[in-house]
């Protein structure tokens, strides 16, 4: 498999949140809006490419026995790392990530890729898969978040449409991310299968 | 593989160690600076002075005057249970005990609704009295519009400012019935002036002024920038 075929598999084939399923927790509790599930999204793209870099790289030395510990230490000082520099170099946009950072050790997407990919595959290709998968789960939260904040609260990106006043409050909650994950899922394999 | 498990875990360990060290810091001073522009845009003036903290109960008062050295009020950093999770809040008294202003300092509400707690009650509160006003949500019978479909969030943001205002702001008259000059409790209860020894002028044993603070032997208040 080429590279390019990586990222787009990553995007489309196995998209992880419209297909693989993956990352539902974080997928179904911050896309209230479309700028929180893009921020998410993002925050995991990062994770997830160095993750994956660092595993590929790692991963001949590590026995088998003990490679799932072994990558949720890699993965989870990955992320404290990641969020202290944060902290401390850009607090800009720890205001707006600062929430969702520590979210990304428990996101099985990581794990699942260290363990399905980056552990059978070479660090550029799984560079690769690290952003192709990134950019799925970035379209797929940036999608749920759009339409929930469009139907809940009438804006999209805090650009405000037609109001607060005529949205429907279910959809920034809960249920509303359940009803909206499934029919994107409808959509994202109408349009799939057909191609 | 115990040994390759211990080596990673070392080896993170390590990383996170070095890591920790050059950013801590570095997010010690961006905290503090966040605090200064806090506690500057909930007093509403950008010249001021702030005392050192005072830790009352559970809150944390910082006394503020203006740049020429006259009282303008009291900032506290008030802490009650959201939705969420912890609803921190600055809040800024006048020497009356009016808001001044607020801000969230950190909070886990509900994006979409309780969230809004930081816009909410710019426009609402400013200006109330927790002394004078009934500052309760108006569902249950106070003069504050709680956000909508967000009553909890909106029942512990108030609580908040209210305890802050029992403890700090009225704290001091209550427990001591002084003469004290307004504005100037959060400084009597504290480490500073004439509460810090037992028997220290102007204090009886449990820390309560017996006397105008203004015969305390009070700190001056750093400028911060």
């Amino acid at each position: 498999m080429n590279n390019f075929k990586v990222l787009v598999n990553g995007i489309i084939k196995e998209n992880p949140t419209f297909v693989l399923l993956l990352g539902m927790c974080p997928t179904l509790g911050t896309t209230s809006s479309a700028l929180n599930g893009m921020s998410m999204g993002l925050a995991t793209m990062c994770v997830l490419i160095l993750s994956n870099f660092i595993i590929a790289l790692i991963k001949k030395l590590i026995p088998d026995a003990v490679r799932i510990p072994s990558y949720i230490v890699v993965i989870a000082s990955l992320v404290t790392v990641l969020q202290m520099v944060i902290k401390a170099y850009a607090p800009d946009i720890d205001k707006s990530l600062g929430l969702f950072i520590p979210l990304i050790v428990v996101n099985c997407i990581i794990l699942g890729r260290a363990e399905s990919f980056a552990a059978k595959n070479g660090p550029i290709a799984s560079i690769f898969d690290g952003i192709g998968i990134g950019l799925g789960f970035t379209l797929g939260l940036t999608s749920l978040g759009a339409v929930r904040e469009l139907l809940g609260t009438g804006s999209i990106f805090g650009f405000t449409l037609w109001g607060e006043s005529y949205g429907m409050l279910m959809f920034v909650l809960a249920p509303g991310a359940f009803l909206v994950l499934g029919y994107l899922i409808v959509l994202f394999n109408k349009i799939t299968k057909k191609a | 593989m115990l040994v390759v498990l211990t080596v990673i875990t070392i080896v993170a360990a390590g990383v996170l160690a070095s890591v920790n060290a050059v950013t801590a810091p570095q997010i010690e001073k961006i905290n503090a600076e966040n605090l200064a522009a806090g506690i500057k845009a909930v007093m509403g003036s950008d010249d001021i002075q702030v005392a050192d903290p005072q830790e009352i109960d559970a809150f944390t008062a910082y006394s503020i005057n203006d740049a020429a050295g006259a009282a303008l009020g009291t900032a506290v950093v008030t802490t009650e249970n959201g939705f969420g999770g912890p609803l921190k809040v600055l809040v800024g008294f006048s020497t009356d005990g009016d808001i001044l202003g607020y801000t969230v300092l950190e909070h886990a509400e509900t994006p979409g609704l309780g969230a809004k707690a930081g816009e909410w009650f710019q426009d609402k509160i400013l200006g109330m009295n927790p002394g004078k006003n009934n500052f309760t949500v108006s569902k249950d019978g106070g003069e504050v519009d709680a956000i909508t479909a967000s009553t909890i969030t909106s029942r512990a943001f108030l609580k908040a400012i209210q305890n802050a205002y029992d403890k700090v702001i009225a704290g001091a008259d209550v427990t001591s019935g002084a003469t004290r000059p307004a504005g100037k409790a959060a400084v009597c209860n504290g480490d500073n002036g004439c509460c810090k020894a037992e028997n220290s002028p102007g204090c009886d044993g449990d820390c309560h002024c017996d006397k105008d603070v203004t015969a305390c032997d009070i700190e001056t208040p750093e400028v911060i920038e």
